[in-house]
């Protein structure tokens, strides 16, 4: 689903990712860990279409700066921060189901399942939400769509146990035939959740290995 | 597909009706046309302006000095500042085309920006109507496509800064500087140039003719003083080669010119770059 071949990013003279070789298959749910500066991010936003970089990057057979809203009609992403969005919960949501035909009722009823009553904070700027709905929303938003790929950078981090356990849930049971790729620094959080790990280091692949998921119970 | 365009159009468009500067600028220019109603000034003469003649002539002399610093300053930030908040990074994660986002913020920029001005117009030639004061339709016609004509051209340059500055410290600074600078090739640092070093007038004409704001307060005034009095230096050169009308239709035509080429480079600055 997406093939990466001698892919390398720089800023200014700072290679942050190093030729790196490596394909994500569908079905596949991967962890993408690693330390600050690993060039998980990096790597995210080249996947996303908004970097430039050298080497070759392939997503569904299409390039993701030439033909990325095509591949974005298919991408679901959580950020590491929520952004500071002026606008209100409900234009956020309509802004969502006008780009992506996705009924308004898929995006609400996640929310609910996360613990959220987006309908008391409705007419809010997004911004002025709690750190934990902004990102409850976030995450309803990304799993709503049915993505064929799901993209979170750390998607945990603003939850509060509960809603950590409620995520993890819809994750688990998300549809069988996507690539998620789940970046975060808490690997204990995530391993009965994922089937293969990919540890980056400083722009380069210090680990993938493949593990048998742990189920709950 | 769907570039986008549309819903941000639409979303930014909510978003400026929501701010309060929106409303302070809409109440200022409102504000000052009712205040010139109430203080007579439609009923006061000078140099041959009168009646909503006056008004309309003092309304743009405001504009020319209120309107291109605040297009600058309340636009430049635009793309500048999305990118430094992760705003992009989120929005440009949707299937939204760069082009469309870009388009959409200046499409909407534009809209809030002139309907204020022209309601104001408007509403000064209306009140006119009313009161059965003589309304000047040719005067109106002409500022009101002279005001839409700064407005997109100080819109596109206010957008090419904002997709080249790296932050938004260097993007307000750069677009000050350039006000700064087309305030001081007005008429009067010119005459004063001209004056001291007995510059030839080609080039003149050409420094006023190349600002678009002595472009525009040139047009302001070219159908009301055909005796060039008022006029600085460089509109009397330009007008003392150029006809009126010939240049009534520069007036409008080049800024739009200059604010889309500027849009066009920053949009094409902004496709290409990293957007993060």
């Amino acid at each position: 689903m997406i093939k990466i071949n001698s892919l390398s990013k720089a800023f200014k003279k700072q290679e942050v990712i190093k030729n790196l070789t490596i394909d994500f298959n569908a079905g596949e749910k991967i962890a993408l860990i690693g330390q600050n500066g690993a060039g998980k991010t990096t790597l995210i936003r080249c996947i996303l279409g908004q970097y430039n970089y050298e080497g070759h990057l392939e997503i569904m057979g299409m390039n993701p700066r030439k033909e990325r809203r095509n591949i974005l009609q298919n991408v679901g992403f959580v950020p590491q921060t929520p952004p500071p969005l002026k606008m209100t919960v409900d234009e956020l949501l309509n802004f969502f189901v006008n780009l992506t035909n996705t009924p308004k009722e898929e995006f609400i009823s996640l929310t609910h399942s996360l613990g959220l009553i987006i309908e008391e904070n409705i007419n809010k700027p997004f911004f002025k939400l709690s750190g934990g709905m902004k990102q409850k929303l976030l995450i309803a938003l990304a799993l709503g769509r049915q993505p064929k790929i799901l993209l979170l950078d750390e998607p945990s981090a603003n939850l509060d146990p509960q809603a950590r356990e409620i995520l993890f849930d819809h994750l688990q049971n998300f549809r069988k035939d996507s690539l998620m790729i789940l970046s975060s620094h808490r690997m204990n959080e995530i391993k009965t959740l994922v089937n293969r790990v990919v540890e980056m280091d400083l722009g380069i692949v210090a680990v993938d290995k493949t593990v048998i998921t742990e189920t709950k119970n | 597909m769907n570039s986008g365009f549309k819903e941000i159009l639409a979303l930014d468009i909510r978003q400026n009706l929501r701010s309060k500067w929106f409303w302070a600028y809409s109440l200022v220019f409102g504000g000052f046309v009712a205040v010139m109603f109430a203080m007579g000034i439609t009923e006061s003469q000078i140099i041959g302006f009168v009646g909503l003649s006056r008004l309309m002539v003092t309304f743009m002399q405001v504009c020319m000095v209120i309107l291109p610093i605040y297009v600058l300053i309340s636009t430049v930030r635009s793309v500048v500042g999305d990118r430094e908040s992760n705003v992009m990074e989120y929005i440009l994660s949707l299937p939204v085309s760069f082009t469309g986002y870009f388009w959409g913020k200046f499409t909407s920029k534009f809209i809030v920006v002139y309907v204020p001005v022209f309601l104001a117009l408007l509403g000064a030639t209306l009140w006119g109507t009313i009161t059965n004061i003589d309304v000047p339709w040719d005067l109106f016609a002409l500022y009101s496509g002279l005001l839409a004509a700064m407005i997109f051209c100080f819109l596109g340059i206010s957008m090419f800064i904002s997709s080249y500055a790296h932050s938004q410290d260097l993007a307000v600074s750069s677009a000050f500087v350039l006000w700064l600078l087309l305030v001081a090739f007005l008429d009067l640092i010119l005459m004063g140039v001209m004056l001291k070093f007995r510059v030839n007038p080609e080039l003149i004409i050409g420094l006023g003719m190349l600002n678009p704001l002595q472009v525009f307060r040139t047009a302001v005034l070219v159908l009301f003083d055909p005796k060039l009095t008022v006029m600085g230096a460089a509109s009397y050169y330009i007008l003392d080669t150029v006809s009126r009308w010939a240049f009534i239709i520069f007036a409008i035509v080049y800024p739009v010119i200059l604010g889309f080429v500027f849009g066009f480079i920053g949009n094409r600055h902004f496709n290409k770059s990293d957007i993060v």
